[in-house]
């Protein structure tokens, strides 16, 4: 019997064997299921050509060009040629060796990058041999592409991802490329788009057989979108154009929207520069550059006292406040003694009488003087009320603050306020006499270009400003983004007297330089005194050139603020530059070649080599 | 008598046979698919080669199913013939495929008559135990049969493909059947568990259960027979030791390192899933990422990607596994165990003895492949390169398999008619 059923027992035991091993594997443990995903299904991703970005009139700033890396996968590389490779490659033959090595080490049988980057030009060499290297194939990707050169700053670059960026948001993996510094990084979800998934069936050497389950879990690529800036490229390479040779910055504003039209840093750079192969030595560069830093926005970052354009803020407070009106005069003798033995110097003839209009056009300091101290010491002993009054006015003109434009960098500026005073003089140990130099934008006082603009355009505006913003639309649709109007504190009525002075200054005052016929500009020049550390020890430099301006008077569409460091006057740099925007602006092109080339070809160079040249050196000369 | 057969043929048995062929052919093309370019009908493919082999050996299988039954008893020595001629010719024509020379090349098409030969050494053993003087009690039979099943093994030996010699030993199960002493039983599985125990474990650990096991064995003895001797159990220990250590000293000296590690790794010894372990891991993640209901027919990703060596030939039960899942996986072993205890029925059925040894010769030879094949892709059996019957991608294997089924068939099918 045993006999008979021995076989028929070890089958059927076998069978029960063999189900219950089937079980344990199949239905109760899960993690083959795992296991298995993670050897046979392979994940890549899709990446959208990042979005193009455009002028306000719809003309191409930043576009892509292609590139093209060379690819091996080493096992289907025969022996061949290195040293005539190499010299197509332009590589020595021991790095393409190298390379292949490193390669091998990585992978026989995955592709790597042997040399990456290379140019449509050196591509189209390649192309034509590379039949003879089996193994190698040409791979295309794109980078930025800048068909002109202008605005780095504004538009920012971009790079490879780091670390840091990965660990901030985990969208990015290792070689992908993100925005850095300006547009680039702030809209760098419009620009980018979302990538795509793809998943492949993979076979047991990695290598890609086919899509996985046909597509069912793929992720189709999401749409970068094409950017419209508010800037005008002519503006703005004009601007730049005009800034050779100097430092400073221009921000031109249109008033009735707060579009910015123009923001010019100089030094700059070529954005070309930072694509490529050539990327990462070149920024070392712009990097080191601690004197010129072309990668520090003046226009943006550069904190600097405002100078005389102050005082049609400070005019219009002393209204505000009724402290003055339009009439009130005040004696200057090329200055006054605001305390005792403490003299402020003024260019105004001796024995001269301002009012507001004169006092303006003049840039008076000794009326501003007056004017100030008419603000400050308004409550009379309460120094403090008055000084707060005067610093909650110009918050409302966006100084002292971030503006909220749409740019990843910026500075707040600087504007004191009573319990700053209190602290570095202890309480009741300052008077408005103490913080004189506030009256004519000195002092304490820190503004950045753009808030000069933003001011200036409140001015133009009579009364209120519309955050500057660098956006106009994304792809087709017009941005949403409603920007409402932000009042001063300063009733509308004031403006106009202060803006007749404005215009007087350019009609007939310290910035005639500026005038263009048949357009009404209203400007103020501005000389600001500054310093630097030199070996240790503050050394006054020559002063800055500066001008605010807007046109056309009744009905401005250009608020513009211009810095040029150590130009001296503002009449000598910053006006004419200023006027010659407005002009290029409003007139589409510029009659007045003379200042042109007078402004093209003039240099600070030698003024800027000054404080560096180790020698003992005149200033404002 | 065409006429006649068709009524008389067991057509439960036919259609086990015919669906685990359908099943093997849309298993084999699965896992091929990623190779396979052209369609079906390319016979430069794997699976144009196995439907054509498939069609063969059907019409092969009409043939036998029309041929008299006492023409293959007359017939057996000289087919056990034509397969040792056709083994021996392997060393002058044969084909070398990965090490082994194990193949005729013809045309293109490969033969391998190592699978001829379980046929025609299942027909010798019927033969020669069915004639009357053949008496399992007597040495003589049982050197007689031993020298007729070891001829072809050593052949295979030699080739090398020590897992097709292996599958000779399937001839213990009509052996046994027929009479063979219970002592070769007991040899059998102390051997099988020796074999086991001696590669598990360290040698001094091996003599020490070895000795604890056989003198519990004499105290029982004792127990039950006082007068039991304590010499035989002591000759029994030395012997056990001995082969124990012999085991041992084969193992390391004369298996080749693969096939160390193949039995290392069924014996828990290796972990190593890129190494040796890599086969089984993979089959296992294969079989296990199926789940209750399998991915689904040419939906697993294992088997697209290649992940799993000789898929289509040895490791076809890891397609199964994880296309078919659970589900599919249980049916197929429930038509293997379905077949094997129908044969062993209709053979038990048989009067006459040369159909009977025959018929349970081929469910042995089935059964055996069955385990180690299923077995092998688990990961309970040490990686055996032998094929799953009919499902396996291999055309001498299908002819093979098919011939005995076509010949049991014919058996059963005329057991009452002619005796």
């Amino acid at each position: 019997m045993i006999r008979r059923i021995f076989l028929p027992a070890v089958t059927v035991l076998s069978a029960i064997v063999f189900i219950g091993k089937l079980i344990s594997l199949q239905i109760l443990n899960s993690s083959y299921k795992i296991l298995s995903d993670g050897n046979a299904v392979i994940e890549n991703s899709l990446f959208p050509e990042r979005g193009y970005i455009y002028d306000r009139n719809h003309k191409l700033l930043v576009s892509n060009q292609p590139v093209y890396d060379l690819m091996a996968i080493p096992e289907n590389i025969t022996s061949f040629d290195t040293l005539e490779l190499s010299k197509i490659l332009e590589v020595s033959e021991a790095e393409l060796n190298e390379k292949i090595n490193s390669a091998r080490t990585f992978s026989v049988k995955l592709p790597s990058i042997i040399v990456g980057k290379i140019s449509k030009e050196r591509n189209a060499m390649i192309q034509e041999k590379i039949w003879k290297y089996p193994g190698f194939f040409i791979l295309k990707s794109s980078v930025r592409n800048y068909p002109v050169s202008i605005a780095s700053n504004l538009l920012g670059y971009v790079s490879e991802v780091n670390r840091n960026d990965m660990k901030k948001d985990d969208y990015y993996s290792l070689g992908e490329s993100i925005g850095r510094q300006g547009i680039e990084e702030y809209y760098e979800s419009f620009l980018r788009g979302k990538k795509g998934k793809k998943f492949y069936q993979k076979d047991r050497f990695n290598r890609i057989i086919g899509s996985y389950e046909n597509g069912k879990y793929d992720v189709p690529v999401e749409g970068p979108q094409n950017l419209y800036l508010t800037i005008e490229r002519e503006l703005q390479q004009y601007g730049e154009e005009l800034f050779q040779n100097k430092r400073g910055g221009i921000v031109a504003i249109e008033p009735k929207t707060g579009e910015v039209l123009a923001l010019v840093s100089a030094p700059s750079y070529d954005p070309n520069i930072l694509v490529g192969r050539k990327r990462s030595k070149n920024f070392r560069k712009l990097v080191l550059d601690t004197i010129g830093k072309p990668l520090f926005d003046r226009g943006l970052q550069a904190q600097y006292a405002p100078g005389s354009p102050f005082k049609a803020l400070n005019a219009l407070i002393a209204l505000q406040e009724k402290v003055i009106d339009p009439d009130t005069e005040y004696l200057c003798q090329k200055g006054h003694f605001y305390s005792r033995g403490m003299f402020m110097e003024c260019h105004c003839k001796n024995g001269t009488s301002n009012n507001l209009h004169s006092g303006i056009y003049r840039s008076c300091n000794t009326y501003f003087a007056n004017v100030y101290r008419k603000i400050i010491d308004q409550a009379g002993e309460n120094i403090e009320d008055g000084m707060n009054i005067w610093n909650k006015h110009l918050k409302s003109f966006g100084l002292g603050n971030f503006l909220g434009y749409d740019l990843p960098i910026g500075k707040k500026g600087f504007i004191p306020d009573a319990d700053y005073y209190n602290y570095w003089y202890k309480k009741g140990g300052w008077k408005s006499a103490t913080v004189i130099s506030n009256s004519i934008g000195q002092g304490e006082i820190l503004t950045t270009p753009i808030q000069m603009a933003n001011f200036t355009s409140a001015i133009a505006n009579r009364g209120y400003f519309i955050q500057p913003h660098f956006l106009k639309s994304v792809g087709n649709n017009s941005l949403n983004k409603e920007y409402e109007r932000k009042y001063t504190s300063i009733d509308s009525i004031h403006f106009e007297t202060v803006i007749d002075g404005l215009h007087q200054v350019v009609e007939r005052g310290t910035a005639k330089v500026a005038k263009i016929k048949g357009i009404d500009i209203c400007g103020k020049t501005g000389t600001v005194e500054n310093f630097i550390k030199l070996n240790g020890v503050k050394t006054q430099l020559t002063d800055h050139s500066i001008f605010i301006a807007f046109a056309p008077k009744d009905n401005p569409k250009i608020a513009i603020a211009v810095y040029v460091e150590n130009g001296y006057w503002g009449a000598r740099w910053a006006a004419p530059i200023a006027s010659l925007m407005i002009e290029k602006y409003l007139n589409g092109d510029v009659k007045r070649k003379w200042l042109e080339n007078k402004m093209l070809n003039g240099s600070l160079i030698a003024e800027y080599e000054k404080p560096y040249s180790g020698e003992q050196f005149v200033i404002n000369e | 008598m065409n006429k006649n057969i068709i009524y008389r043929l067991d057509w439960t048995l036919m259609l086990i046979y015919l669906l685990l062929l359908i099943f093997g052919v849309v298993n084999v093309y699965s896992a091929t698919f990623s190779q396979t370019s052209g369609g079906l009908l390319d016979f430069s493919q794997a699976i144009g080669k196995q439907l054509l082999f498939i069609i063969f050996s059907l019409f092969i299988g009409i043939v036998i199913l029309t041929v008299d039954s006492k023409f293959f008893e007359q017939f057996a020595t000289l087919a056990y013939s034509i397969s040792i001629v056709l083994l021996l010719g392997l060393f002058v024509f044969g084909k070398t495929v990965s090490g082994a020379t194990s193949w005729y090349n013809i045309g293109g098409i490969s033969f391998q008559p190592s699978e001829l030969a379980k046929v025609t050494t299942a027909l010798i053993i019927a033969s020669l135990l069915s004639k009357f003087q053949s008496d399992l009690k007597t040495w003589r039979t049982i050197l007689k049969i031993g020298a007729y099943i070891l001829f072809p093994f050593i052949l295979i030996i030699l080739q090398p493909d020590p897992g097709s010699a292996l599958v000779f030993g399937a001839f213990f199960f009509p052996l046994f059947r027929e009479g063979l002493n219970y002592a070769y039983l007991i040899i059998f599985l102390t051997v099988f568990t020796l074999f086991f125990v001696t590669l598990s474990f360290p040698f001094g650990v091996v003599i020490g259960i070895i000795t604890i096991l056989i003198f519990l064995l004499f105290f029982i003895f004792k127990k039950i027979y006082p007068k039991v001797k304590i010499l035989p159990f002591l000759i029994l220990l030395i012997v056990s030791i001995g082969f124990s250590y012999s085991v041992n000293y084969i193992f390391e000296n004369f298996f080749e390192q693969r096939h160390r590690d193949r039995i290392n790794l069924v014996l828990g010894k290796e972990v190593d899933s890129q190494g040796v372990g890599y086969n089984i891991n993979q089959s296992k993640i294969a079989i296990g990422s199926g789940g209750l209901k399998g991915k689904g027919f040419l939906e697993g990703t294992q088997t697209k990607g290649d992940f799993v060596p000789e898929q289509h030939t040895d490791y076809i039960f890891s397609t199964i596994g994880e296309e078919w899942g659970f589900l599919g996986s249980f049916f197929l072993i429930f038509l293997f165990c379905l077949l094997i205890l129908r044969v062993i029925f209709q053979a038990e059925k048989q009067t006459n003895k040369f159909r009977r040894i025959f018929s349970y010769g081929i469910a042995g030879l089935i059964f055996t492949h069955f385990f180690i094949n299923i077995g092998m892709s688990l990961g309970i059996v040490p990686t055996i390169g032998i094929p799953l019957p009919f499902i396996s991608y291999g055309g001498s294997s299908v002819l093979a398999f098919s011939i005995m089924i076509f010949m049991h068939l014919n058996f059963d099918a005329n057991r009452l008619n002619d005796w």
